[in-house]
């Protein structure tokens, strides 16, 4: 014989099969965080600043020699979505070649940071940046001119990883 | 005949071979960076190092054996170099016990020490024999604090090769290289020790033509090629197997593309052909296909060629031939196009338009021919196309003969496949005498092209496939390394990953391809337009008709050519046999 034993029904007391006083009971909780204080955050006015854990989008590292990146073009053999295009050229520069072009599709990028993880110069990092709006595909794709941030705004990445990674 | 014993399996050798001959021949590697099969040993690097040992006697001359009756192997206490230790009856080799793999770790460890591990910004990463054997052969950690010692950078030996003084790791073998297969002795060791570096005679550039095989050989980055330098990631790129069409000798080569260009070829080894080179020339020989190419048919209005599709240009051949007599017409082969292109012109002409007027241009250049590789026939299917009938016979025109036929208007139309005037030019004068010019070219810029009534966008040799007979009159057989837009479906899961897997909007899969046919497609379907039923379906098939037909050429398959390297004309019966080709080092696959 299929009994059904242990159904929610058998599970509540009589108290609560009354179900008038647990009405009251939840209008109280509604009731108490009324004047609790408030966690809603007044976006965009109030912004949000991540720790250096935080994975946003990708960028290159410019210090004060210019770009670190070497064009190996691990970060894009790497890259799982296939998100990166890496283009080598000669530099007059002691490492000898640099990115002619770089370029990260933001419609391809999962942000599961392999590319910084993986960059031998450091020159990849996961920024705190993850507003990422765009009204087309093209403005997807992040050239140079996006990518490359100033070292200074990046050290909270930086010493996360020189921590952790 | 000597027989060895190598980790435990009995080899038999041939006598004055080394171990590391044996080891090779017997598809077994023993790590090794200055030895290489086609240079003399210099046994300098030290990698190659195994234990040697034989059988230790009783003082009867009997062999000793231990309790389980196997030979007492007395090891010499000191290591051996495999690549340098001439073999002898009962020569017991361990190349993987704990004293060899230390021996080995060693090694790398020194090879290590100044290398500046640069990995990220050298061409050589991926396909570079130190990475793999710092990978397979180390111990995968540094014990040196000190500071790597510095030496010269980016110096240019030559036109073609650039040298990093801090990635070499003196192997020698670019030296014994330009010593014994360049035969121009200009490259030497200079200092000692860890200051030891090369440098050229002065007042001399490393400038022979088969320079740049250095760049091949280099077991690391060491030495670059101008023309490619940071083009591309190694991985990044596929590498089809092809045939140089440089010269008439048709070295076997491997082209590397990325995004439906060339970037580079390199050499593919064949003992009977090229060995393990090729010639600078013949390397850099490749703008033409990438560059200014023709990427659909074309017809003149006016005077002003205007793109149109294959359905309309077919038509208006066919259109424009009919007032045209068999006997004034003239159809120019050529020693560039594969045999299979070359014999259904032939067939074309005889059987369709029913005229034997049909010829072919012949490229000589004394000054290119050598001897050694490069031959001053700089087309490389001279012999296949006349084997298969596309020169002229004593009832028919000769190509010489062609500026007067056309003044006198013995010839009204002319078709040319993949060729042109240019050794010739006084022709380009006369075409516009004639009433029809149809050509198949590759390129757009090309005089021919301009001055043409009806235009095919042939396939150039990168992406056909076909055969060709070379200068000693071996028939090698050849597949596209671009893709277009008719063998996409075969040649799209053979290109690089970014290619084969980018979609349409990314903007690195925006490349072309291109709207070519092989020459002997388009012939094909002049033909059937004109009634002819031909049912060629690839390359292959008009192959295999070749193979019935041309004694030359019988019991040839494509299959047969891909085992043997190659067959010489009528010796499919008895091909030359299969031998090993070394690989020193090259991308693996993934
Ligand atoms: S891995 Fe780093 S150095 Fe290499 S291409 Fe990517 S960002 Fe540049
Ligand atoms: S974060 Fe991951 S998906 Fe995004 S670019 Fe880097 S490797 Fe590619
Ligand atoms: S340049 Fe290359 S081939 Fe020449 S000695 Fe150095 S490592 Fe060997
Ligand atoms: S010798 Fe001839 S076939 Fe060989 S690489 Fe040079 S041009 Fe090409
Ligand atoms: S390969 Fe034997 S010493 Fe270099």
């Amino acid at each position: 014989m299929n009994r059904i034993e242990n159904t929610e029904h058998q599970r509540l007391t009589f108290w609560e099969k009354l179900y008038l006083p647990e009405i009251a009971k939840g209008l109280g909780i509604t009731l108490r965080q009324m004047f609790k204080p408030k966690f809603t955050r007044q976006y965009p006015e109030e912004r949000w600043e991540p720790t250096g854990s935080y994975r946003g989008r990708p960028v290159l590292v410019l210090d004060e020699d210019g770009e670190r990146c070497v064009a190996c073009g691990l970060c894009s053999r790497v890259c799982p979505a296939l998100a990166i295009e890496v283009q080598a050229a000669e530099t007059e520069r002691e490492k000898e070649r640099y990115p002619e072009k770089f370029e990260i599709n933001m419609l391809r990028c999962i942000f599961c940071g392999f590319c910084e993880e993986v960059c031998p110069e450091e020159a990849i990092v996961m920024s705190k940046d993850y507003e990422l709006v765009f009204t087309n595909r093209e403005d997807g794709i992040l050239g140079k001119d996006k990518l490359l941030v100033p070292i200074h705004k990046l050290q909270d990445r930086l010493e996360f990883l020189r921590e952790y990674k | 005949m000597p027989h060895i014993y190598i980790d435990g399996r009995l080899f038999e050798a041939k006598p004055g071979q080394t171990i590391i001959q044996v080891a090779y021949e017997n598809n077994l590697n023993i790590p090794h960076f200055c030895w290489h099969p086609e240079l003399s040993v210099a046994g300098n690097c030290r990698m190659c190092l195994v234990e040697v040992g034989f059988p230790k006697r009783n003082p009867d001359g009997s062999i000793q054996v231990d309790a389980d009756n196997r030979p007492v192997i007395n090891y010499f206490p000191k290591l051996q170099i495999a690549c340098a230790t001439e073999v002898s009856d009962g020569m017991h080799v361990r190349t993987k016990s704990e004293r060899a793999i230390k021996a080995q770790e060693a090694v790398m460890e020194f090879l290590l020490i100044n290398h500046p591990l640069d990995c990220p910004i050298c061409d050589e990463a991926g396909q570079c024999k130190l990475q793999e054997y710092a990978f397979k052969h180390s111990r995968g950690f540094s014990r040196f604090d000190e500071e790597k010692n510095h030496k010269p950078k980016r110096v240019i030996w030559g036109p073609n090769v650039i040298f990093d003084g801090e990635r070499c790791i003196s192997c020698s073998r670019c030296i014994r290289f330009a010593k014994e297969i360049a035969k121009q002795d200009v490259l030497t060791f200079v200092q000692r020790g860890d200051r030891v570096t090369i440098e050229l005679h002065p007042g001399t550039s490393f400038d022979n033509p088969y320079s740049m095989n250095v760049i091949d050989i280099c077991p690391v980055g060491a030495l670059t090629s101008r023309d490619f330098r940071f083009k591309s990631r190694v991985w990044d790129m596929s590498f089809n197997d092809s045939i140089c069409e440089g010269c008439a000798r048709g070295c076997n080569i491997k082209i590397g593309v990325r995004q439906n260009q060339i970037l580079r070829i390199e050499p593919r080894g064949n003992p009977y052909v090229n060995r393990y080179w090729m010639c600078d020339y013949g390397r850099l020989h490749y703008q033409y296909v990438n560059e200014n190419r023709l990427t659909s048919p074309m017809i003149r209005i006016g005077d002003k060629l205007e793109k149109t599709n294959w359905t309309e240009a077919v038509n208006s051949v066919v259109e424009r031939l009919k007032p045209i007599q068999p006997n004034e017409i003239m159809f120019v082969a050529s020693a560039k196009a594969t045999v299979e292109s070359n014999y259904l012109l032939v067939k074309f002409a005889k059987e369709i338009i029913h005229t034997k007027n049909i010829d072919l241009l012949e490229h000589f250049d004394e000054t290119f021919g050598d001897d050694f590789l490069r031959c001053s026939d700089k087309t490389p299917n001279l012999r296949g196309a006349r084997i298969v009938g596309a020169s002229s016979t004593s009832h028919s025109y000769r190509i010489s003969q062609l500026p007067d036929l056309i003044r006198e208007g013995m010839v009204k139309a002319l078709y040319v496949m993949e060729d042109d005037f240019d050794d010739f030019p006084e022709l380009y004068e006369l075409l516009d005498e004639i009433d029809l010019l149809i050509v198949h070219q590759y390129n757009l810029n090309n005089k021919l092209t301009q001055k043409a009534d009806i235009v095919f966008p042939a396939a150039t040799y990168a992406e056909s496939e076909g055969t060709y007979v070379n200068v000693d009159g071996r028939v090698q057989h050849f597949k596209p390394a671009l893709v277009t837009r008719n063998n996409l479906r075969f040649m799209g899961m053979k290109m690089s990953r970014l290619d084969k897997f980018g979609a349409f909007n990314d903007r690195w899969s925006q490349f072309e391809y291109r709207d070519v046919r092989q020459s002997w497609e388009i012939i094909q379907m002049i033909a059937n337009k004109l009634g002819a039923g031909w049912n060629y379906r690839k390359s292959e098939d008009v192959f295999n008709e070749i193979a019935q037909h041309l004694n030359e050429f019988k019991g040839m398959t494509y299959q047969l050519l891909d085992t043997h390297f190659g067959v010489v004309v009528g010796k499919s019966k008895n091909p030359d046999p299969v031998v090993p080709v070394y690989e020193s080092h090259y991308m693996k696959p993934d």
